[in-house]
């Protein structure tokens, strides 16, 4: 055993919603071994990944139990000692690899701090390492690299700079926190197998944090279940993910769905509600006396329906343009070319009074429920403002949005309060409950389910298909997770550079891909041997 | 980089000239002619002798042909003639420049660094009572007026303790030549250039503590301290950098008014910079002198634009120079 942590217990300040962030938790960790820590926002699996590098907040402190690493337990360390210890024995890699950088420093010297901390090498011999790490993780076109400073990195490559700089000095174990989370499908695949393959070169013990069960069952060797701060199963791989006793965990594996799209009666109204055709959009930046411009195609000639009732999903990798076109649709933003129609209305053509009008009729779900409302209002003035601004009486405006938080599934109390009184998920319903107010025919989601756990994920969904079905709404559904798509669309459009490549019914998309990139995007989502083995 | 500081130069000609014009109608638009003014001071306010003024100084042509002259005239860097000091308006800005150069540029770095080094160790001890105290200090210098603390620190240190000069450049008549110039102007500067300090050091600490404060929470320190590096060079290394990227853009708005911004300071301590000059010109209606004053200090806010703008992009490699 390499590391072993014992009943470990973390305590969180008093006044909290509850005592320990991590509770009487046990596991081990071997050399040459994947343990992946599977949790939901708020199981603690993030602390147990902070507790053994020595980095818990001020505010968290080790009440009990031990993390012997190599016979050493590391929680009575000295400042001194975690100094020395930190990135040569554990060393670790995080979630955002957009902010885990810093942005004024370029990668090789980000590289070399690893051996300036501890001491080692020449500043010459650093470089050098640097290099030969940069090597080792992958990362194209190697000296220009080590130059590079962060932002000139795409998402997966800062991932790779990551995992270089964590493996600097050889450390025993790699904590890899949610490393893949913010990642495109296909570079999540990418890194899962440099980890792996880096994993067994080096014959490392890794602890994996994901609340992914697609990479679950992808990369590790055992499982541990997090729920509260408590471990409820832990086991091999196959064991927790084939015969998952607990039923917490089974319940986490239902949730995930599956990319069988289940089987769709067909609509009854092929009248379209939303028409779009022949889209483009540019933007330029810079562009001035002397400078040449820089131009980016979000949309090129993009052209599809929505009809009444339907769910027609748009997936593709960030930066394909999937965004771009639910702003177009929506008019947000101004289209170079083209035309969108609501009905017999042609958004595109109309200004002024008529365009806010028309505006009710299409109404959109954010992803981020956190950013997404006004932190200084009520709950009951975000969803009011809408319809009160079309004239509709305050006091009918209140009635109503009473009805629309229980039809959310949501307390009508919860007028009275502030957004950040609600849970992630409480939130994503309030901003369904919002977009509802307005009583739109269309309702546009741009990865309204990304940012939730996958238990509160499969809850968003089931009220989206169960508003759809009761109101008769029609749904532009953008999301990057082909999983979320199958489950929810009945056709799907997927983009590639600002273009869709392929459009067709959900059940032939999955089934019978025909785009070269449509079946790369298949390909790379992760977990799927074992998770149908699962299901 | 080349192009990109020709590019700018270039659009800072034209936002120059465009000030001009505004600047010159807005003096015209203010009550008060300078004949008068000046037909008063010498004792012969008749009708004649003032139109004879007028004609002199071409008063007596109308707007647009003033204006053409005048821009003409600032093209070929001619900033006219003060009718009223009898004497070429940018020699007697060129004489002056030194003067405010010496006691803003001073003023300037005293509050920078002070102000970064107290925001830093604010930061680094946040909560502490050195926190506190540097916190309570920042806001007392923040919130009095430059004036009040002018007069304070005369009273203080010229009237009671005798120790500094309370007004002018240097020792009248004193002859001093080599280093013992250096120091009686040294001297007399102290007091000037503390009181304008003070209040950009406030600023800059409490921009810098905030900044500090904020970038200490972001992921890459937490990367920085995984390597297991020392928190002396997390802090100097990671977030002092990055801490400091909005208290250069401050301090660049800043650079640029100080120039001008130092009327008060100047003229309670009689120092002879372009703030006083700035001051008599308005008294006067010395039209050509003012808008020559004006045109120096938008030359210089702009110049300070520019140089804050290539600091900003030395220091951000995130910020790239258009091709």
């Amino acid at each position: 055993m390499t590391v072993v942590v014992k009943n470990l217990k973390l305590a969180l300040p008093p006044g909290g919603d509850r005592a320990h962030a991590v509770d009487d938790v046990s596991f081990d960790l071997t050399a040459g071994k994947i343990l992946c820590v599977v949790g939901e926002s708020g199981s603690g699996k993030s602390m147990c990944a902070h507790a053994l590098m020595g980095l818990l907040p001020d505010t968290v402190t080790a009440e009990s139990g031990e993390i012997l690493f190599e016979g050493k337990n590391l929680l009575s360390l000295s400042p001194a000692e975690w100094l020395a210890f930190r990135g040569r024995g554990i060393a670790m890699v995080f979630q955002e690899p957009m902010t885990a950088l810093n942005p004024l420093m370029r990668i090789g010297e980000q590289i070399a701090e690893m051996f300036e901390a501890h001491g080692l090498l020449t500043p010459k011999e650093r470089q050098q390492k640097a290099l030969a790490l940069i090597r080792e993780v992958g990362l194209p076109d190697p000296e220009r690299a080590v130059r590079a400073y962060p932002h000139q990195l795409s998402g997966g490559q800062r991932q790779r700079a990551m995992i270089a700089m964590a493996l600097a000095l050889e450390p025993t174990v790699l904590v890899a926190d949610e490393p893949t989370t913010a990642l495109d499908v296909t570079t999540q695949a990418q890194i899962l197998k440099l980890i792996r393959d880096l994993q067994r070169r080096r014959n490392m013990a890794v602890m994996f944090i994901t609340h992914d069960f697609g990479v679950v069952a992808e990369i590790a060797d055992r499982v541990v279940v997090l729920q509260h701060g408590k471990v409820v199963e832990q086991g091999t791989a196959d064991d927790v993910l084939l015969r998952a006793q607990h039923p917490y965990t089974r319940a986490l594996l239902a949730a995930v769905p599956t990319l069988q799209p289940p089987p769709r009666t067909p609509l009854p109204d092929r009248s379209k509600a939303v028409e779009v055709i022949g889209l483009g959009k540019t933007y330029v930046s810079g562009g001035g006396w002397f400078r040449s411009e820089r131009r980016v195609q979000a949309a090129k000639d993009v052209s599809f329906d929505i009809f009444r009732g339907e769910t027609l999903g748009l997936v593709g990798e960030s930066g394909s343009g999937k965004s771009s076109v639910a702003r177009l649709v929506m008019r947000l933003i101004e289209a170079d070319a083209g035309t969108v129609r609501i009905g017999d209305v042609d958004l595109t053509r109309i200004g002024g009074k008529a365009l806010r009008e028309q505006r009710r009729r299409i109404q959109m779900v954010f992803q981020d429920p956190f950013a997404s409302l006004n932190p200084r209002r009520k709950v009951g003035n975000i969803i009011t403002d809408g319809p009160i601004a079309h004239g509709v009486k305050p006091a009918t405006a209140r009635k109503r949005a009473g009805e629309l938080l229980s039809l959310v599934g949501l307390n009508a109390s919860a007028m009275e309060r502030f957004p950040h009184e609600f849970s992630g998920g409480q939130r994503q319903r309030i901003g369904i409950a919002r977009a509802l107010a307005l009583d739109p025919e269309i309702l546009v989601a741009d990865e309204a389910v990304s940012a939730l756990d996958v238990s509160v994920q499969a809850q968003v969904l089931d009220l989206l298909e169960d508003l759809k079905a009761r109101l008769g709404l029609s749904m532009l559904f953008i999301t990057h997770d082909l999983r979320v798509a199958a489950q929810i669309c009945d056709r799907i459009a997927v983009m590639q550079q600002g273009a869709i490549v392929e459009l067709k019914s959900a059940s032939l998309l999955f089934a019978a891909p025909e785009h070269a990139y449509t079946r790369e995007l298949l390909s790379a989502v992760p977990g799927q041997t074992s998770s149908s083995k699962a299901a | 980089m080349i192009s990109f500081i020709a590019q700018r130069i270039a659009k800072a000609i034209v936002v120059l000239l465009a000030l001009v014009v505004m600047n010159f109608f807005l003096i015209r638009m203010a009550p008060g002619d300078p004949a008068v003014v000046m037909a008063g001071e010498a004792g012969a306010g008749d009708q004649l002798f003032i139109a004879q003024l007028r004609e002199k100084f071409g008063l007596d042509q109308p707007l647009p042909v003033q204006l053409f002259l005048y821009v003409k005239g600032i093209v070929s860097l001619d900033l006219g003639f003060s009718f009223r000091q009898q004497m070429p308006v940018s020699k007697l800005i060129l004489d002056r420049l030194p003067a405010t150069l010496l006691l803003t540029g001073t003023a300037f770095a005293i509050s920078l660094a002070f102000g970064i080094l107290f925001g830093a160790l604010a930061a680094r001890f946040a909560g502490t009572w050195a926190d506190t105290a540097i916190t309570i200090a920042a806001l007392i210098f923040y919130a009095t007026p430059l004036f009040w603390v002018a007069l304070m620190a005369i009273l203080l240190f010229s009237v009671t303790m005798d120790w500094l000069p309370s007004f002018g450049y240097e020792t009248v008549g004193a002859g001093y030549t080599g280093l013992a110039h250096v120091l009686d102007v040294a001297a007399h500067l102290i007091l000037p250039a503390t009181t304008i300090g003070l209040f950009f050091m406030a600023t800059y600490a409490r921009m810098t503590r905030a900044s500090m404060l904020e970038v200490s929470r972001l992921d890459f320190v937490k990367t920085a301290r995984a390597k297991g590096l020392s928190d002396a060079v997390i802090q100097r290394r990671h977030v002092l950098r990055n801490a400091l990227l909005p208290v250069v853009t401050l301090a660049g708005l800043q650079a640029g008014t100080l120039v001008g911004g130092a009327v008060l300071t100047e003229t309670v301590f009689a120092w002879p910079g372009i703030g006083r000059l700035m001051y008599e010109a308005l008294l006067q209606r010395d039209y050509n002198l003012l808008l020559g004053v004006f045109v120096v200090c938008s030359a210089m806010v702009l110049a300070f634009n520019l140089i804050t703008d290539l600091v900003y992009r030395s220091v951000d490699p995130r910020i790239e120079f258009a091709a």
